[in-house]
């Protein structure tokens, strides 16, 4: 049996059915057992609702709880015969933009839901914006409460439509479409037998049928180095090796590899791992590299090949979202930064424009992005780092911002090209 | 030896062993928590397989309730001794000796809530700053929101509404002096991945995961293992049964489920089926409140 690992993100605005949509399909997948759903139907009776109210399901912390709504990135997991979920749940509030941001950032497909009621909304844009930003490359968009809108194809032509033109502005590449009732179950797991006039895969099926193998990429060699391997025990003397995590491309034995910053270029020898060593690797891999020559490389360093190397550079443009309560980001504060395994130190140089996540409206030359904001900055760093385009590569073209006193996490980054 | 292991349980392998490197290379002392579990035993062997050929470069710490079912504290020490690690050992019983907890009495009396104590000064007193556990996110409630590398304060406390924003595979475990992250490498592993690459990978268990004949007496619903740790009530009549573990944890505390299963295949296809979790079944410390697991972490548990 070979399945594939598949990672979800989900969003939707309050109310419009994400947990019970998310009940439902691990309902209906059998990933629910038999003690959770007594505590589900223990709780639903509680609270004096007559049916068993799925949402509850994948209701979390105790505050959480109590307010009935969800406040973080939870993660859930169901799998079907041909792949295995994982999935993050992410609350829909502008509050938690930041949230949403963390969900999208490994995801291979985004699952938003509209209200068929209500149609895209100002949260239906600035989820799928933010799907598209983070480089979601699969989009699922479920118009939920069919139920409730007599089953319509009308209806759910024209939020389809809606939909469309919207998505004219953002970055997806795979969008698709189903009419669902999270509610009944119609479209989820089973076929809906009320929207005959609907012909097309239910959510469960699009989630097995997607193609993610080609979401990483496989051209653009890239292995920063993790941490260096020296044995120091019998038989392994001389032993060093690289440890790693593949983030691009195919390595093989015997291939010319440049190391940086230094420059230098030698040939892979072995790929090693405790299972043997292995003809190939590939993301999303974690291996170990032994070199031809000895050269002076530590964590941090990049190995690329001198024909395909990322851009090493100090001058770093980029979209951030700002994941901090207070101070916001100014032009000239300082963090630590930390791209693949390299930290260093970045300042920022210009604050270039916000963006409003709803209108997509640019505002040129804000004073500060606050918490949950979005906007274009160019910074400087104190070290080089070897970069790629967000676009083109997720893991080299990513970086995080720590507040150097607090060590929290102050900020997601997407790397661009330079802002026009 | 080579191994083939569905896909998707090698992404997941090459995501832990990722975990495990970022969190050694971005830490001055870590540690690796072992309860003789399988969660802890698939993690031990991830740390192995992540800085081959070295050595495991960071001790291993069994914090002992002094209520362990022997089968395990052998295996800790056979496991211990094949890997020629450092073995760190915090016991609940000399937290008792010291006065520094009290020791639970009457018949639901435990010494899972006790662990806190020698664990937190453990982690103090080594100076430990990166500390390794084996929980998963598929377990409970509140494991489902907690981050890989988890912040925790000067006490050892977890903030759930203050958790840094984790993004992509890069963490971020900084962290002032007296301050340390506990790592979860295999928070996106289920019950059954676990299962099936234990089973794949040959990574050796202790005996009462598998089938056997124990002395039990029910409570609550639930078998539990007599034992001189556990106090009986009226009408708690002792019998024989056929048995086994889902998890492993203070005899006090860990149940018992009926079941012939005596080999992985049989453990898996009984786990494949099963409509109970394993902590549902066999962890009486969660099923005295809801949020029972979220309070416990709150205070520094595992
Ligand atoms: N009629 C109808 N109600 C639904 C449907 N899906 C969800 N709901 C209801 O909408 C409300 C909000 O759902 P919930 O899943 O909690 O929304 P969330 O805030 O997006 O997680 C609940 O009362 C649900 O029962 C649906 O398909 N049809």
């Amino acid at each position: 049996m070979t399945t594939e690992l598949v990672r979800l993100a989900t969003t939707g605005s309050v109310d419009d059915g994400k947990s019970t949509l998310i009940g439902r399909l691990l309902y209906d997948s059998k990933q629910i057992f038999q003690d959770q759903m007594d505590a589900v139907e223990d709780a639903s009776r509680r609270r004096g609702t007559d049916y068993v109210d799925l949402a509850l399901l994948t209701d979390g912390l105790r505050a959480e709880r109590e307010q009935g709504i969800t406040i973080d990135v939870a993660y859930r997991y169901f799998a079907t015969p041909k792949r295995k979920f994982i999935l993050a749940d992410t609350p829909g509030h502008i509050q938690y933009t930041r949230n949403m941001v963390t969900g999208s950032s490994t995801a291979n497909i985004a699952l938003i839901l509209v209200d068929a009621r209500n149609g895209v909304v100002e949260q239906t844009k600035r989820h799928s914006f933010l799907a598209s930003l983070l480089g979601v490359p699969h989009l699922v968009l479920c118009v939920n409460k069919m139920d409730l809108v007599d089953w319509s194809e009308d209806r759910y032509n024209e939020v389809v439509e809606e939909f469309r033109e919207f998505a004219t502005k953002l970055d997806i590449h795979d969008l698709r479409f189903v009419p669902v009732s999270a509610l009944k179950g119609d479209n989820i797991v089973n076929f809906s037998e009320n929207m005959e006039w609907y012909r097309g895969p239910t959510v469960i099926q699009l989630l097995e049928e997607i193609h993610v193998a080609s979401d990483f990429n496989m051209i653009d060699v890239r292995f920063p180095v993790q941490y260096v391997i020296r044995p120091h025990r019998n038989g392994f003397h001389d032993y060093r090796g690289y440890a790693g995590t593949v983030a691009g491309g195919l390595m093989k034995p015997g291939d010319e590899v440049m190391v940086l910053p230094s420059g230098f270029t030698t040939n892979i020898a072995s790929i090693d791992t405790f299972d043997g060593p292995l003809e190939s690797a590939a993301p999303p891999m974690s291996v170990v590299l032994t070199l031809e020559d000895d050269l002076d490389i530590s964590r941090g360093d990049m190995i690329c090949r001198p024909r395909n190397q990322p851009e090493a550079t100090q001058d770093i443009d980029a979209m951030i979202c700002w994941m901090a309560e207070s101070p916001g980001m100014q032009a000239g504060s300082k963090y630590e930064i930390k791209h693949t395994t390299r930290w260093g130190r970045a300042m920022v140089n210009d604050l270039q424009y916000r963006l409003d996540v709803n209108t997509l409206h640019r505002e040129e030359g804000p004073t500060q992005l606050a918490l949950n904001e979005i906007g274009r900055v160019r910074m400087r760093t104190t070290t080089p780092f070897f970069v790629d385009d967000y676009r083109r590569n997720r893991q080299t073209g990513s970086f995080i911002l720590v507040d150097e006193s607090s060590h929290t996490t102050v900020a997601a980054g997407m790397i661009t090209g330079k802002a026009t | 030896m080579t191994v083939t292991h569905s896909n998707h349980v090698k992404a997941l392998e090459a995501e832990s062993i990722h975990i495990i490197r970022e969190a050694v290379a971005e830490s001055e002392r870590p540690v690796l928590l072992f309860s003789g579990g399988k969660d802890s035993a698939l993690v031990l062997r991830l740390a192995v397989k992540a800085f081959y050929p070295a050595r495991l470069p960071f001790p291993v710490m069994h914090v002992d309730t002094g209520h362990n079912f022997p089968e395990v504290l052998e295996f800790r020490d056979r496991t211990i001794t094949e890997l020629d690690a450092e073995l760190i050992v915090a016991s609940v019983q000399d937290s008792i000796d010291a006065g520094r907890v009290v020791e639970e009495t009457g018949p639901y009396a435990s010494r899972n809530r006790l662990q806190i104590e020698p664990l937190l000064a453990a982690i103090q007193q080594n100076k430990f700053d990166a500390v390794f556990g084996g929980a998963r996110r598929d377990e409970e409630k509140a494991r489902a929101k907690e981050r890989v590398f988890s912040f925790r304060d000067g006490f050892g406390q977890w903030d759930p509404k203050n958790q840094r924003p984790e993004l992509w595979s890069l963490y971020n475990g900084q962290h002032r002096q007296g301050e340390h992250v506990r790592v979860f490498p295999i928070s996106n592993w289920t019950e059954l991945d676990v299962w099936q690459y234990i089973r794949d990978e040959g990574v050796d268990l202790p005996t009462i995961y598998f089938s056997h004949q124990r002395k039990v007496f029910e409570r609550d619903g639930m078998l539990m293992a007599e034992s001189a740790f556990i106090e009986r009530m009226e009408g708690e009549e002792v019998f024989e049964a056929e048995v086994r573990f889902r998890t492993v944890g203070d005899m006090s505390c860990t149940a018992a489920v009926e079941s012939p299963a005596s080999t992985l295949d049989e453990i898996i296809a009984e786990v494949s089926v099963s409509r109970i979790t394993e902590r549902g079944a066999s962890r009486a410390d969660d099923r005295t409140a809801d949020a029972a697991m979220e309070d416990r972490k709150r205070q520094g548990y595992f």
